[in-house]
């Protein structure tokens, strides 16, 4: 509809514009069946804004809890029901691809994001989340310390992660470029104000917030323009139409190299690859470890899929153009990541490092663009698949890694320092040796998941005619392998400094044992034994256009 | 149903040794040492099974989409080295018994106050998980799933070298980590290119048997050649990669140092005898002079090195360099002779090397230090630990009569008929060693009786002994009848040549020559 106005006006023609008499305006059709895990992510979104105003305040977090769980689980089901039915259409108008790889993506998303709200809701054995009490206080103020004498809690972070997921899955599913745009700003805006919301340190948590929201905000602006200008060259805002009038026209014009270049800094913001990483360390360290899980895990599944989306369908006939783009950002990305990070002495920070390096070598992946469009034999693991191989491999030892961090602390509050870490593998094996799992996952040692995803990820890139890209990953996960395992020196090798205060492993609740326990098991499992998994998403990897 | 064998024999001790780590003290040693013998047992009777004609092979599909199978296999040459593995590690638990306890101070430094050493429990897990993971590695019938061993292996090494030892054992163990990782990695851009490729001419798959008979010709093969034997040069080690192993072998207990040089570094020969040559007959043919060159430099510098050592396990360390020279020299010669040498080298070395480590250890731990300066008419004092190095020294210098002997006649024989100037020039090497074991005895063991402090007055305990006989008996009885073990190692250096299509070069008798 706005196409066709925005078209007629451009034509300029004498005739003043006449609008279609009668004016009838169609309802719009909407697939309720197989959008169901969208709409019920946004319903309970809503009516957890209205717990807000509704429930007592003591009586607030048990009900936001549950009805956040329960919506992820139904969502969750819907998905899985939508999915297993293989009812894929391009629903909403054709403003969403309810594909194989959206539902994967769903799918993903919502299990991680079950798996973070166990992290939101932990308490570390005292009554306190690793949210402030009173988000709008003044920090060190009389207002805050009341509140928090009053063990107040802010129970907003529930509907705000539960707007954010919603967000997600409709930006990773969307197949119009303003659709994607409206979804990018639903996921984000939340965003901004749950990484603001820590208990300590408020002024860094803040900080990190504004400093998000503002570059945020810019890479927001510049995708804007990026889809104006693709719009421009191709006259619609649907991938598949871009790629059409793509494939129509002799060589690539201009403007649509521009508007190409202009969508991928938006996306590549989000994923966080270099030169648009800045804010990762920052927010990573000054967000409250929750959100940091969640922005580390779902955004990189939300941000890389879109990505994907947007490059293999919509900009499809691009591909020799964004190819040489994206590897050369994916080398810039995996040299950033590997060798910032070996210097490092924040887990944190450590782990910020590690997402952006993660980045890079599924950027490895997806500048392969191995699929079946590009000569993929059918049934073998193409870009698509084993980036989301990669993805669970990273999500699992991410979160993993993050309910550790929440465990370790020092008078009250997490020790970050990994200085501080030293000899905590002699106290507590058990951690020490789940410590060790997560840091080779990531690392890429063999007989864990993170291994497999690198071996497909760089298989890919190889195949897909980009030998020295793989060659060049092999190389940075060889560098990057030394940070991870440094971890695992001073966990086991070190003795505390007789200076240095004792960590302690405080008590978590039994969600996030339970939590910490699958993404252990299922790394070494799926590392052990990953066909069934990798079967599931070669089986996904078809984009409706 | 058939039962599966060799997923039995490497499972065992990994999972058993997940378990001793959990357990305390006396009960986690003997539930250990008990496993490595349960464990021998049953790798013995393997290879008496698979040497008799059983095939023990397993084969599943494993990761279908990549073509990576979990397939095990039984030929003589990977049940030669399990059955190196498997009687090596219940000697080097027996030798490390009472490691991390207090009082056993390793030269130099043990309790540093910085990294204590870690309990002995995790010793005897990490040794059994260690063995377990070697064993996949000589087993696997399946490039991924030998990587996947290969580079698992690192860590309870790593471990191993780090957790107990001399006072800077953690930079020694980290190097070792640096160069084994970069050597795994490289290989691994090798296996993702060889999947590739395979690939390339109908589906992909990493199966060893499906592999050798597809052709990886012209410049491919060579660049995945050079991947693979860079990874196992580094592990062999080949000069000039073998830095990291006198410093491991320096700072790490004995018992480390022999499941390092004994058994992880036998994965680096073996790759080049299975993977290098196997899969890439031709660019192994184009890399030989290289490589012949490179193993009689390995063979030279490993004795001068070990000549000039003032270090007791350094010099143990390159008179291992050396070795591992003769073992690629035997492997690229490409004769039945010269590999069958090599194989045998391969067993045989282990075990004069795990004796020359303990016997040291032995007499390291009772002074305190590693300097032969420090050390002086010990035969006085302990005769029967004198007895035993000079042994084990002879046996590593290849004294006829020992199996080292057998061994590296048969690989500097087989070569001859080939490569002779290179085996010349190798045989200086063998001079060399004379040299170096004969030098360290007479400077340690001979002379007046030196009264440092402490002074080694006590011999070798009931518990040393009982730990070195197995070794010392095993070459001498394979130094003067090779035959039972060369009749089983023969027929994997055979197969290797028919799968080569080489012949072995024959005897020219020059017509005319008076």
């Amino acid at each position: 509809m706005i196409s066709a106005l925005l078209t007629a006006g451009s034509t300029a023609s004498p005739i003043p514009l006449e609008l279609p008499v009668p004016l009838e305006i169609t309802a719009p059709k909407l697939e309720y069946g197989i959008l169901a895990p969208l709409m019920i992510m946004m319903v309970a979104a809503c009516l957890s804004v209205l717990v807000e105003a509704f429930v007592p305040r003591q009586s607030r977090r048990p009900v936001q809890i549950g009805l956040t769980l329960v919506a992820l689980v139904a969502a969750l089901i819907g998905t899985l029901n939508s999915w297993s039915g293989a009812s894929y259409q391009l629903a909403a108008q054709q403003t969403l691809a309810l594909d194989a790889p959206s539902y994967a993506t769903w799918a993903l998303l919502l299990i991680f994001s079950i798996g973070v709200v166990v992290l939101f809701a932990e308490r570390n054995g005292s009554t306190e989340t690793a949210f402030v009490a009173s988000a709008s206080s003044v920090p060190g103020s009389a207002t805050e310390r009341e509140a928090t004498a009053a063990h107040q809690e802010q129970t907003e972070v529930y509907p705000l992660m539960l707007f954010s997921v919603f967000g997600m899955m409709m930006f990773a599913a969307s197949n119009e470029l303003i659709v994607m745009f409206v979804a990018l700003e639903i996921f984000s805006l939340p965003l901004y104000l749950l990484c603001g919301l820590g208990r300590r340190r408020r002024l860094i948590s803040q900080e990190a917030a504004l400093k998000y929201f503002l570059l945020g905000a810019l890479s927001s602006a510049v995708f804007l323009y990026g889809v104006a200008l693709l719009y421009g060259a191709s006259g619609s805002f649907e991938l598949a139409s871009i790629d059409s009038a793509m494939t129509a026209q002799p060589g690539s014009s201009r403007i649509a190299l521009a508007g190409m270049g202009l969508v991928c800094v938006g996306l590549l913001f989000k994923v966080g690859a270099v030169p648009f990483h800045t804010w990762v360390p920052d927010v990573y360290t000054g967000a409250p470890s929750p959100v940091t899980a969640f922005m580390s895990v779902a955004t990189k599944i939300a941000g890389v899929v879109a990505m994907v989306r947007v490059l293999y369908v919509g900009l499809g006939a691009l591909r020799w153009d964004w190819q040489p783009l994206v590897a050369v950002l994916a080398v810039a990305t995996m040299a950033v990541g590997c060798l910032v990070g070996l210097v490092q002495t924040d887990m944190k920070r450590l782990l910020a490092y590690s997402s952006i390096a993660h980045a890079g070598f599924m950027l490895v992946g997806i500048a392969g663009a191995y699929t079946v469009q590009t000569g993929m034999t059918q049934g073998s693991s193409g870009s698509f698949s084993s980036v989301m191989v990669y993805l669970i491999g990273y999500g699992l030892a991410t979160i993993g890694m993050f309910v550790i961090i929440m465990m370790v602390r020092k008078s009250g509050g997490e020790s970050n320092e990994i200085a501080s870490w030293a000899g905590l593998g002699r106290r507590h094996p058990w951690l020490g040796a789940v410590v060790t799992l997560f840091m080779l996952s990531f690392a890429g040692i063999p007989l864990t998941f993170g291994f497999i995803g690198k071996l497909l990820v760089l298989t890919a890139g190889w195949r897909g005619g980009w030998a020295w890209l793989s060659l060049l990953g092999v190389l940075f996960s060889a560098v990057a392998a030394f940070f991870y395992l440094r971890v695992v020196a001073v966990v086991f090798f070190r003795s505390p400094g007789p200076a240095a205060e004792a960590v302690e492993v405080s008590p978590i609740s039994t969600g996030s044992w339970l939590v910490l326990v699958i993404c252990a098991l299922a790394t070494l499992g799926l590392g052990l034994y990953p066909q069934p998994l990798i079967d599931v998403f070669d089986h996904a990897a078809t984009f409706l256009r | 149903m058939t039962v599966p064998v060799l997923t039995i024999l490497a499972l065992l001790p990994i999972v058993a040794g997940a378990v001793v780590m959990f357990l305390k003290g006396a009960t986690a040693r003997y539930f250990g040492l008990a496993v490595s013998l349960v464990t021998f047992v049953v790798g013995l009777a393997a290879f008496l099974a698979a040497s008799r004609g059983t095939d023990l092979s397993e084969k599943h599909q494993w990761i279908s989409s990549i073509g990576a199978w979990y397939a095990l296999s039984s030929d003589p040459l990977s049940m030669t080295m399990v059955l190196l593995t498997v009687a090596l590690v219940p000697v080097v638990l027996g030798a490390e018994w009472r490691i991390g306890r207090t009082g056993d101070a390793w030269a130099g430094g043990a309790d540093t106050g910085d990294s204590p050493q870690l309990p002995g429990s995790i010793f005897f897990g990490l040794a059994l998980m260690l063995e377990g993971l070697a064993i996949y590695c000589f087993v696997a019938a399946d490039v991924l799933l030998f990587y996947l061993f290969f580079e698992a292996t690192l860590l309870p090494m790593y471990f191993l070298i780090s957790g107990w030892g001399g006072a800077r054992r953690r930079a020694a163990a980290l190097k070792f980590l640096i160069y084994s990782l970069v050597g795994g990695l490289i290989m691994l851009v090798a296996v993702i290119g060889l999947g590739v490729h395979s690939g390339a001419s109908g589906h992909t798959t990493f199966l060893l048997a499906d592999l050798v008979r597809m052709n990886f010709d012209g410049a491919i093969g060579r660049y995945l050649f050079i991947g693979f034997f860079i990874a196992f040069a580094i592990k062999a080690p080949m000069v000039p990669v073998h830095t990291w192993l006198p410093d491991a072998a320096e700072q790490a207990t004995p018992g480390s140092s022999v499941l390092l040089v004994g058994i992880l570094d036998k994965i680096g020969t073996f790759g080049m005898l299975r993977l290098c040559l196997g899969l890439f007959p031709q660019a192994s043919a184009w890399a030989t002079p290289v490589v012949l060159a490179l193993a009689v430099i390995s063979i030279l510098w490993g004795a001068v090195m070990a000549a000039t050592s003032h270090h007791l396990m350094r010099l143990v360390s390159y008179t291992s360099v050396s070795h591992f020279g003769f073992m690629v020299l035997g492997i690229f010669a490409v004769t039945t002779p010269s590999i069958t040498g090599s194989i045998f080298y391969m067993f045989n070395h282990g075990f004069a090397t795990a004796a020359l480590f303990l016997v040291l250890g032995f007499l390291v731990r009772r002074r305190g230090s590693a300097d032969i300066k420090d050390f002086g008419g010990v035969q006085a004092g302990a005769p029967v630990l004198a007895g035993l190095f000079l042994v084990s020294g002879l046996a590593t210098l290849g004294l006829p009569g020992t199996s080292s002997f057998a061994s590296e006649f048969l690989v500097l024989a087989g070569a001859w008929g080939r490569h002779p100037v290179y085996v010349a020039v190798a045989t200086i090497g063998m001079v060399g060693a004379a040299v170096y074991v004969l030098r360290a005895y007479r400077r340690t063991m001979t002379g007046p009786i030196d009264e440092g402090t402490p002074p080694v007055r006590t011999d070798l305990g009931g518990r040393e002994k009982f730990v070195l006989a197995p070794l010392i008996i095993v070459l001498l009885v394979f130094g003067f009848f090779p035959k039972p073990m060369l009749d089983v190692i023969e027929p994997a250096a055979r197969a290797t040549m028919s799968q080569l299509n080489m012949t072995d070069p024959q005897p020219v008798v020059k017509e005319g020559v008076k």
